[in-house]
C-alpha cells in the first residue's frame, strides 16, 4: 500500500509537470480529496461469486485495490478474469457478495450511474459519430457546455498524442490509434475506475509493447485507478502496480509483478509465468535456519528456511526454479558458492541475446535461459548446472 | 487471354444466364406494355396500333385514377409504418437473442410455406360475421349480432401487415446482426441509460436496414392486388385491381398498360428519391450486402 501510495504521488508530481494548465487545475481540483482517500481502496470486492446455470466461473474472490494503482488479472481463457472485471462495470451481476466503488455498495447501481471508464477488447467505437463526437460522448450526459465539451475532447486528442484526428471517422484510423480514442472517450469523463478489457489483444507484436508504454504513461498522468485484464504475462509484470493472477475462477496470488514472479504461490504460476522447473522433494532435515532436501536429480540441497511453509522432515514437496535463475558453467569453473550439478545440452534454443537450453540429468530435464556473451553452449556439451539456494521456492505437494 | 481481360470477362459469364432470363422475362415484355400502352382500343374491340395519346392522357388526368392511385399510396404508406413500428422490436428480440436465433428466424419464415391467398383468406375465418372472434362474443353474450369488421381499408392494412411484416423484421434483424453489442455497452458505461444508448447508437446504425425493409414495404404494398380482393370492400380498390379490371375484365389492354406503367413510374421515382437520401449501397447494406 505505501509503496503505490508513494509511488502515485511521485507520478502525479511527474504528471503536473507535463500537463496543460486545465488538466492540472483539474488535478488540483482533485488534490484535497487525496490526503484522505490516498490509501483508500478504490474498488473493493467482498466474497463475489458468480455462477452461470450449474457453471461457477468465481469462486469467492475478495480484492482491494488501492487508489490510483494499475491492477492487473491475469490469467488463461476461461479463468473468470472477463467476468471479473465485467461484474466491476455492472455489465454482470454478481450472484453472492458486494461490491464497493470508492466506499459505496454499487451492486444495485447500474453501468451508466457507476462512472467508469471502460475500454473494450474491440474499442467499440461508435462508427457513424467523428472522432471528437466519440470522444465527447460521455460529456454530454454530465451537462458539460459545448465549449467545455470541446476544450476537454482537445485535451484528451493531445494526450493520447492524436491532436488532429478529431474530424475523422472511426472506420479511418488505425488499430492503435481506435484504440487510443477509445482510451481518450474513457478518461475523458474522470471516472472513478478505468477499465481495460485485452485492449492490446487486437494489436500486432510491435504495436503492442508501444501501446503497452503508452497505456502505463497515460495511466500515471491521469491517476486513475485501472483495471486491466489481459492473459499476456509480460503485459502484466510489465504494467501493474498490483498482479492477480486467477486460475479457474479462483485467486491464485496478488502481489506486486516482481513477487508474482519471483515467489510463485502455486505450481500454476510457476507454470504459468515464465519458465520454470518444478522438481519433487523430500524435507530430510529441519535446523535451526535450513530444510536439508533432497531433490529429484539434485541430490541434498539445503535451503534457507525464512521463505518457506512450515515444512516438516519426510514431507513431500515441490521446488520451483526458474530457467533463468540456472547458470550454465563449463565444468570445473569456480562455483561461487551455488549448488552445482552436471549434465549434457539436448536442445539449444537460441534466440539471439539469449539461449534456451534443455539439459539431461539422468531421467530428469531441466530447462535454463541464459543470456550469451560470447556464444552458447552446443548441443551434446557436458555442462555443470548452477543454481542459489535461496532462488528456490518450496511449495507443498507432489507436482502435477 | 491474359489474366486481365479473362477477370474482366468473368463477372459478365456469371451474369449472363440471369442477365438473359431478365431480358426475355421482364425487359422484353415490358417493352411490349410501353407499345402498348400507345395503341388504341376501338368499339370492336380490336386494337389499332399506332402510336396515340389517348390512353395517357385518360389516365394522367381522370381524377378517379388519380384518388385510386393517392388511396394505394397512402395505404402502402400506413402499412409501411405499422411495418416498421411491428417489426423493429421483433427484429431486435431476434438480434439479441442467444442462442435460439435458427429457431426464430425459422419461425418467421414458417408463414411462407403457406400461400399468401390462404393466409389472407384466413382473416375472413377470424374477422367474418361467423368468425372466431364474433362466435366467441356472442357465445360471451357480450354482443347478440354479429359485427362487421371485413371489407374494409383497417382489413386491407391488416392483411398486408401479416403478409409483409417478415420482410421488414429480416430486413432490421440483418442490419442488426452487423451491429456490435458492446457499443451499447459503451454508451452507457459513458452515462447514457439503455433508452438513450439505443437511440444514439443502435438506431441510427440500423437505419439502413429499417429503410431497406420500409421500402420493399411499401413497393410491395403498393403493387398488391390480391389483399383488395380478399379482404376489401367495394370502394377499396388499389391501382393493381385497376389494372387488372381494364386488361382482364374489359379487355382494353391499352388503357391497362399505361395505368401499369404510370404505377411503375411512381414507384421507380419513389426508389430513386430514396436513393438519392440513403443511396443504393445503404439499400444493398440492409439487404445483407
Amino acid at each position: 500500500m505505501n509503496r503505490n501510495g508513494q509511488k502515485s504521488s511521485a507520478a502525479f508530481r511527474k504528471a503536473t509537470k507535463s500537463l496543460p494548465l486545465p488538466a492540472i487545475l483539474t488535478m488540483a481540483g482533485l488534490l484535497h480529496l487525496l490526503p484522505g482517500r490516498l490509501f483508500v481502496s478504490v474498488v473493493s470486492l467482498n466474497n463475489i461469486v458468480k455462477r452461470f446455470g450449474a457453471f461457477t466461473a468465481v469462486h469467492r474472490m475478495s480484492l482491494d485495490m488501492p487508489e490510483g494503482s494499475f491492477i492487473t488479472l491475469l490469467g488463461p481463457s476461461g479463468c473468470g478474469k472477463t467476468t471479473t472485471l465485467r461484474m466491476i462495470a455492472g455489465l454482470l451481476d454478481p450472484t453472492e457478495g458486494d461490491i464497493t466503488i470508492g466506499g459505496q455498495r454499487v451492486n444495485d447501481v447500474p453501468i451508466h450511474k457507476r462512472n467508469l471508464g471502460i475500454v473494450f477488447q474491440n474499442y467499440a467505437l461508435f462508427p457513424h459519430k467523428t472522432i471528437a463526437q466519440n470522444i465527447a460522448f460521455g460529456l454530454k450526459y454530465r451537462g458539460v457546455s459545448k465549449e467545455e465539451s470541446a476544450r476537454r475532447v482537445r485535451d484528451a486528442l493531445d494526450l493520447v498524442q492524436l491532436p488532429d484526428v478529431g474530424d475523422r471517422y472511426p472506420a479511418q484510423l488505425s488499430g492503435g490509434q481506435q484504440q487510443r480514442i477509445a482510451l481518450a472517450r474513457a478518461i475523458i469523463i474522470e471516472p472513478d475506475v478505468l477499465l481495460l478489457d485485452e485492449p492490446l489483444s487486437a494489436l500486432d507484436a510491435n504495436l503492442r509493447e508501444d501501446m503497452r508504454i503508452e497505456l502505463k504513461r497515460i495511466q500515471q498522468q491521469t491517476g486513475i485507478t485501472t483495471v486491466f485484464v489481459t492473459h499476456d504475462q509480460s503485459e502484466a509484470l510489465a504494467m501493474s502496480d498490483l498482479v492477480v493472477v486467477m486460475s479457474d475462477g479462483r485467486v491464485e496470488q496478488v502481489g506486486p509483478p516482481e513477487e508474482v514472479y519471483n515467489k510463485p504461490a502455486s505450481e500454476f504460476i510457476a507454470r504459468f509465468l515464465g519458465t520454470s522447473n518444478i522438481l519433487a522433494a523430500t524435507c530430510k532435515e529441519v535446523t535451526g535456519d535450513e530444510l536439508l532436501m533432497e531433490v529429484e536429480g539434485l541430490g541434498p540441497v539445503a535451503l534457507p528456511k525464512d521463505q518457506t511453509r512450515n515444512i516438516k522432515p519426510a514431507e513431500q514437496c515441490k521446488i520451483v526454479i526458474r530457467a533463468e535463475k540456472l547458470h550454465l558453467a563449463s565444468p570445473g569453473t569456480p562455483r561461487d558458492g551455488r549448488h552445482a550439478v552436471e549434465g549434457d545440452v539436448e536442445t539449444v534454443d537460441y534466440q539471439g541475446q539469449a539461449a534456451r537450453y534443455f539439459l539431461r540429468l539422468g531421467d530428469l530435464q531441466l530447462q535454463a535461459i541464459n543470456m550469451i556473451e560470447d556464444s552458447p553452449f552446443s548441443k551434446g556439451e557436458r555442462v555443470s548446472i548452477r543454481f542459489r539456494p535461496e532462488d528456490c521456492v518450496i511449495l507443498a505437494g507432489v507436482p502435477s | 487471354m491474359t489474366i486481365e481481360t479473362r477477370e474482366a470477362r468473368q463477372p459478365w459469364i456469371l451474369l449472363s444466364p440471369s442477365l438473359v432470363a431478365i431480358t426475355l422475362l421482364l425487359v422484353i415484355p415490358l417493352l411490349f406494355i410501353v407499345v402498348y400502352s400507345f395503341w388504341l382500343r376501338t368499339a370492336t374491340g380490336a386494337d389499332q396500333a399506332g402510336f396515340f395519346l389517348d390512353n395517357w392522357n385518360e389516365a394522367l388526368t381522370d381524377a378517379f385514377y388519380r384518388d385510386i392511385l393517392l388511396y394505394t399510396l397512402k395505404i402502402a404508406a400506413i402499412t409501411t409504418v405499422a411495418c416498421a413500428l411491428l417489426g423493429y422490436p421483433a427484429a431486435y428480440f431476434i438480434a439479441r437473442s442467444k442462442g435460439n436465433k435458427a429457431l426464430l428466424l425459422l419461425l418467421l419464415m414458417l408463414p411462407f410455406w403457406i400461400s399468401y391467398i390462404i393466409r389472407t383468406m384466413s382473416w375472413i375465418n377470424i374477422l367474418g360475421v361467423s368468425g372466431a372472434i364474433n362466435s366467441i362474443l356472442i357465445s360471451l353474450g357480450i354482443i347478440s349480432e354479429p359485427i362487421q369488421m371485413l371489407y374494409n381499408q383497417v382489413t386491407i392494412v391488416l392483411g398486408l401487415v401479416h403478409f409483409l411484416l417478415p420482410f421488414m423484421i429480416l430486413n432490421i434483424y440483418v442490419s442488426l446482426e452487423g451491429i456490435d453489442v458492446t457499443l451499447e455497452d459503451a454508451a452507457c458505461s459513458l452515462g447514457a441509460t439503455r433508452w438513450q444508448s439505443f437511440l444514439e447508437v443502435t438506431l441510427p446504425l440500423s437505419i439502413a436496414g429499417l429503410a431497406a425493409g420500409g421500402l420493399l414495404c411499401f413497393v410491395l404494398a403498393a403493387g398488391t392486388y390480391i389483399t383488395p380482393v380478399i379482404l376489401g370492400g367495394p370502394s377499396d380498390a388499389m391501382f393493381a385491381n385497376l389494372v387488372f379490371e381494364a386488361i382482364i375484365t374489359q379487355l382494353d389492354w391499352p388503357l391497362g398498360s399505361a395505368l401499369s406503367l404510370m404505377l411503375l413510374a411512381v414507384l421507380g421515382a419513389l426508389v430513386l428519391v430514396y436513393n438519392h437520401f440513403l443511396g443504393m449501397g445503404q439499400l444493398m447494406k440492409g439487404l445483407g450486402k
